[in-house]
């Protein structure tokens, strides 16, 4: 395209998801605030929260942490692998995955998946987004419980086994609404600023109630529970970000 | 502008050989033929499948025959294609459904001439310097996504897919140049064998195919050369 003729399109697009799944240092997985490991379970780079990024992840610093602790976890998982015993997979552990595959499968439901994402990504970047408030924040929770409901009447049009990738956008579709449930529902209990979570009704940092991880639950659609883990701080206190 | 889109497509359940399907599609002309392959795949036929992953031409993962040449779907623009669009699988490798292919002998290939740095030297107290001259050596290598374009595009690949083929030697060309590795010899057993790099008939296919501008060719006439003076 020649910019002295026409506007240069310019989109934004996502750089990088500070992750959730909290782990230690060796990249096993947590599940709770006493750091209660679930054993055979790793997670490494942005999904993973080892707490080293602080709330907001600066710049060059996730190729450096998946390198060291990708390895960490790599290391760790080679370990567990050679000692532990093979679990029998037995039908009580296929069932939910089969049950879940066969009603995307089987449904005669209206909602097209990529509309239903299409409403999912553009409602999340409305209110969800850099900067927050309350009130988006809880118009979200809202609109989320809504696409859930909805989400239970998609319905696909490949009906076969061999590279399904229709199935997988389906099934992925309902991992992105959980996850925005965890992240809306935290972003609103969050009543602060700190990193990359901006509240513009709380834009001060509050380090006496909110210096801490928070973990969410979820109880059922629409519902999350919340615990909470103190930060590790180490030698670095927590700083505004002023340059 | 209304696009017409003709698409190689097979389902192995269904079909015994690939059919052709043809869409109209409503498009900006700055539309990238990805966006072509979605507004089908989310809005007119779930089941079309294909690979892509980034969208912005670095993962490598969308290489398809576009309008009769290999291309990176996601940097293929509406406006240099004109209104009717045609899209297959790259050709030489078996096609699993409609535009996936088995990567499989493709990374075999990768594999076999050993895409890692090779040193048995005891590692130096910090890095293994290496001077701005001996890292230009190698840069156009490293520029490689894997895309397979070069590879599905040789006439010698589609005839002999035991070929190890251009983007196998443009890994090699990668690690045989870098002034800190020293596992040439390994690599050169298999880019010297009867399947490695004198299969080679300078066809200029693979140069022209890149999407990453490496001179293809050129890098395999390198490796053919030190292969030759090695042996004197
Ligand atoms: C344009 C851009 C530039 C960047 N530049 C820098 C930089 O200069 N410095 C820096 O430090 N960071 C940079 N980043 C960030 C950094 O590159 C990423 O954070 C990092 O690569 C993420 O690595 P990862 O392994 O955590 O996740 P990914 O690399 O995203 O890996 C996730 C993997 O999971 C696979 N996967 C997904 N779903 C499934 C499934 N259901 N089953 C099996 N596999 C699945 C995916 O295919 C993928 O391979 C940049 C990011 C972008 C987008
Ligand atoms: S050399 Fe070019 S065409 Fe071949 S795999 Fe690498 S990037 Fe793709
Ligand atoms: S989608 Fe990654 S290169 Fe095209």
């Amino acid at each position: 395209m020649d910019p002295l003729k026409e506007p240069v399109p310019v989109m934004p697009t996502a750089h990088y998801a500070m992750g959730g799944i909290p782990t230690t240092l060796w990249g096993q997985v947590i599940k709770d605030e006493k750091n209660t490991v679930v054993p055979g379970l790793y997670a490494a780079g942005e999904a993973a929260c080892v707490s080293l990024h602080g709330a907001n992840r600066l710049g060059t610093n996730s190729l450096g942490d998946l390198v060291v602790f990708g390895r960490r976890a790599g290391i760790h998982a080679a370990r567990f692998a050679r000692d532990a015993d093979y679990h029998e997979l037995t039908e009580e552990h296929l069932g939910e995955s089969r049950e879940r595959i066969e009603r995307i499968k089987n449904s005669t439901g209206k909602e097209k998946v990529a509309a239903l994402r299409a409403e999912l990504q553009q409602s999340m970047m409305d209110n969800a987004s850099v900067f927050r408030t309350g009130e988006l924040l809880q118009k979200q929770v809202e609109i989320l419980k809504e696409l859930m409901d909805r989400y239970k009447r998609i319905s696909i049009d490949d009906k076969g086994d061999a590279y399904n990738t229709e199935l997988v956008e389906a099934l992925e579709l309902g991992y992105l609404l959980e996850v925005s449930e965890a992240l809306v529902h935290s972003a609103l209990n969050r009543t602060e600023s700190r990193g990359a979570h901006a509240r513009e009704d709380y834009p001060e940092r509050d380090d006496e109630n909110w210096l801490k991880h928070t973990l969410a639950y979820k109880v059922e659609d629409g519902k999350v529970a919340f615990r909470y883990k103190p930060v590790v701080l180490g030698r670095f206190e927590p700083k505004a970000r002023t340059y | 502008m209304q696009v017409t889109l003709k698409i190689l497509r097979f389902d192995p359940a269904k079909d015994k050989k690939p059919r052709w399907e043809t869409y109209q599609v409503e498009a900006e002309p700055t539309d990238r033929v990805l966006d072509l392959l979605h507004k089908v795949k989310w809005y007119q036929d779930g089941s079309l499948a294909f690979r892509r992953s980034c969208g912005h031409g670095i993962c490598g993962s969308d290489a398809m025959l576009i309008n009769g040449k290999n291309r990176l779907a996601c940097k293929t623009l509406v406006k240099d294609l004109g209104s009717v669009i045609t899209v297959e699988p790259i050709r030489g490798l078996p096609v699993e459904k409609d535009l996936i292919v088995d990567m499989e002998p493709f990374f075999a290939a990768y594999r076999a001439v050993k895409p890692y740095l090779i040193n048995d030297e005891p590692p130096p107290q910090r890095e293994r310097l290496q001077s701005p001259e001996e890292r230009a050596r190698f840069d156009q290598g490293t520029k490689c996504i894997l895309c397979a374009s070069c590879t599905t595009s040789c006439p010698v690949f589609w005839v002999n897919g035991t070929y190890i083929g251009p983007a196998a030697i443009v890994q090699a060309h990668r690690f045989i140049f870098d002034s800190r590795d020293r596992g040439k010899r390994e690599r050169f057993k298999a880019l010297g064998s009867g399947s490695g790099v004198w299969r080679c008939r300078t066809a200029y296919n693979c140069t022209e195919a890149c999407p990453r501008e490496i001179p293809v060719t050129q890098l395999i006439e390198e490796v053919k050369r030190a292969i030759l003076f090695d042996s004197f």
